[in-house]
């Protein structure tokens, strides 16, 4: 386990975003489609990275219900992008011994003959890493 | 006219027409779409990790194959178009980035030079819009479609500067030509449910339950996409609502290419 103050700064970094301009204005989290099924809301996620809290984050079921869909990048008045600070944490859970979204069995169950190979490539990079 | 062509995997195999009557409308307009040799697969999701290298390095070997072809790079999946438009920007802007790649290999040493094209935008901006009317045999009149966007094609609006992101017209300039009538619905670019749509199911069909209601709503008879995601999600989970097809097979149905011939010529 990294030093918190470490990591947190490891995951901003990462993010290619500056969280700080962030004014809390809750515009990212209106636009995501995703917003129900998360227990950290877009604009609570940047929230819980400026005050540090990285293990709450870590355990979020957010990081496996942001669809990457790029609404909360385009809508946000100052220009933060959220879903890069989600993908930075969910590399870092994915990092992390037995941190992945999904495993191959899982996955089994799920296919059939119809399905993209598009969806299991991208299913792959983001709930594995 | 001649352009490089990135067909991506999904093309090849499940999204088969979304490719073939795109070459055969390509040379009915009169260019080629030439696919470019020994491509690998982007990854089909834009990788937005600082340190994530690796994982673009299809992209930029891609990227990079067309620049010596000194040619533009058209792609077809939104997939395929958003992830290499981006890493293209990653290597013309990101100094790290292009630094990290040739230490990795010097191979891959790239400026982000190519033009990266989706093929309406080859329609809209190289072609023509007044043109493609023009060479419309069979004008699809009467038929009422919406167009399905979805996120990846028109976001980041700053790097993909594909169309407005907030209210794109490019898909309904294009239903225009054929002769059809556009239905604009507010949920257009909105969100299919992406690659969670592998498990969870029940997230997904509401999406896509929003997208088709809305559109049927506004008065839309079926649906076209550049998507096979897309694709795939709305007919599985709202297909009962609404046909969804992709534009490349309109327009070959629009120029006069039969289905089942343009798809045995291929
Ligand atoms: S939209 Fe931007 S400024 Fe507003 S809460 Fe979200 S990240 Fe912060
Ligand atoms: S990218 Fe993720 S967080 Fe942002 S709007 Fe889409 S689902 Fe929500």
């Amino acid at each position: 386990m990294l030093n918190p103050a470490f990591e947190t700064k490891e995951i901003l970094l990462n993010s290619r975003t500056i969280a700080e301009k962030c004014m809390k204005c809750g515009r990212c989290s209106a636009a995501c489609p995703s917003y129900e099924q998360m227990d950290i809301r877009p604009h609570q996620f940047v929230s819980y990275l400026m005050r540090g809290d990285v293990d709450g984050l870590l355990s979020s079921t957010t990081l496996w219900k942001c669809l990457s869909c790029f609404a909360c990048v385009q809508r946000c008045p100052r220009g933060v992008a959220p879903a890069q600070l989600i993908e930075s944490v969910r590399l870092a859970a994915i990092r992390q011994k037995g941190g992945d979204g999904i495993t191959v069995e899982d996955v089994v169950g799920e296919l059939d003959d119809e399905m993209p190979q598009q969806l299991l490539v991208a299913a792959f990079r983001k709930y594995k890493g | 006219m001649i352009f490089d062509y990135y067909p991506g995997c999904t093309l090849n195999t499940k999204a088969k027409e979304l490719d073939i009557f795109a070459r055969k409308a390509a040379e009915k307009l009169g260019f080629e779409l030439r696919e470019i040799e020994d491509w690998q697969c982007c990854g089909a999701v834009y990788p937005m990790g600082a340190d994530v290298v690796a994982s673009k390095t299809p992209s930029v070997r891609a990227l990079k194959a067309s620049q010596d072809n000194g040619r533009a790079l058209v792609t077809l999946c939104s997939a395929c178009h958003h992830v290499l438009k981006r890493v293209n920007r990653d290597a013309a802007e990101d100094a790290e980035f292009r630094a990290t790649l040739t230490a990795y290999d010097e191979e891959l040493e790239y400026n982000g030079g190519t033009e990266v094209l989706h093929f309406l935008e080859v329609l809209r901006d190289k072609i023509g819009f007044d043109k493609v009317k023009a060479a419309v045999t069979n004008p699809l009149i009467g038929r009422k479609i919406g167009a399905y966007y979805g996120c990846m094609l028109l976001r980041p609006g700053a790097v993909m500067a594909f169309d407005d992101p907030e209210s794109p017209t490019i898909i309904e300039d294009f239903i225009k030509a054929l002769g059809a009538t556009p239905v604009t619905y507010a949920m257009r670019n909105e969100c299919c449910g992406g690659y969670i749509s592998l498990a969870e199911k029940e997230m997904s069909a509401k999406m896509c339950h929003a997208v088709a209601e809305d559109a049927v709503r506004r008065g839309a008879e079926e649906l076209i996409t550049a998507c096979p995601l897309c694709a795939y999600n709305v007919k599985k989970q709202a297909g009962d609502i609404l046909p969804i097809t992709y534009f490349t097979k309109l327009l070959a149905e629009a120029l006069g290419l039969d289905g089942e011939e343009a798809k045995a010529n291929a």
